[in-house]
């Protein structure tokens, strides 16, 4: 998983029904230090997240159907918490 | 998941079994402020709407065929939406 910060979030129309009423938001990869790491991407919220939060997000597509209950679903990414801390 | 900007359109008469229909479209990938990341690449298009010019976002890797109506076809990029709005906080 990635620690991220929820850098905004993408409207879309016309998608893929496996989308419809998912919040599709943009992610920042963070370093441990907290400082941007990488290029953005970009995630479905299942947390309720903010734009700023600092989220940890997954990036596979079989935990994402186990959670969301679905045999096939096109979405990789998502936000599965919201970070209180990090401490190194 | 990531946003890519379509270039153009990938026409192939032969393909792999299950791919018949499926609509190809060449795709460079680009961040949140819309710059170019990594190198284009070709994307089946799950939408069927999508042209060139057009912001959408992909899903890579074994989701990407998940998008399709025949599920288990050698993909590995697929459109899955075209973008209206990217709303950027300003950092």
């Amino acid at each position: 998983m990635k620690l991220c910060r929820v850098a905004g979030n993408v409207v879309a129309t016309v998608k893929h029904p496996g989308f419809h009423g998912h919040k599709l938001m943009i992610v920042q990869p963070l370093d441990e230090r907290g400082t941007d790491a990488g290029a953005t991407f970009l995630a479905v919220d299942l947390v309720q997240a903010g734009p700023g939060d600092t989220v940890l997000v997954m990036q596979e597509g079989n935990g994402v159907r186990q959670i969301l209950k679905a045999e096939k679903l096109p979405i990789r990414s998502v936000i599965v918490g919201v970070v209180d801390a990090v401490t190194t | 998941m990531y946003l890519g900007r379509v270039l153009g359109t990938v026409v192939a008469s032969r393909k792999a079994e299950g791919l018949g229909g499926v609509p190809f479209l060449f795709v460079q990938p680009v961040d949140a402020k819309l710059v170019a990341v990594g190198e284009p690449q070709v994307a089946a298009d799950a939408t069927r709407t999508a042209g060139p010019a057009d912001l959408v976002y992909l899903v890579g890797a074994r989701e990407a065929s998940m998008a399709l109506d025949e599920t288990f076809v050698p993909v590995d990029a697929a459109i899955v939406g075209i973008v209206d709005q990217v709303n950027r906080e300003s950092p």
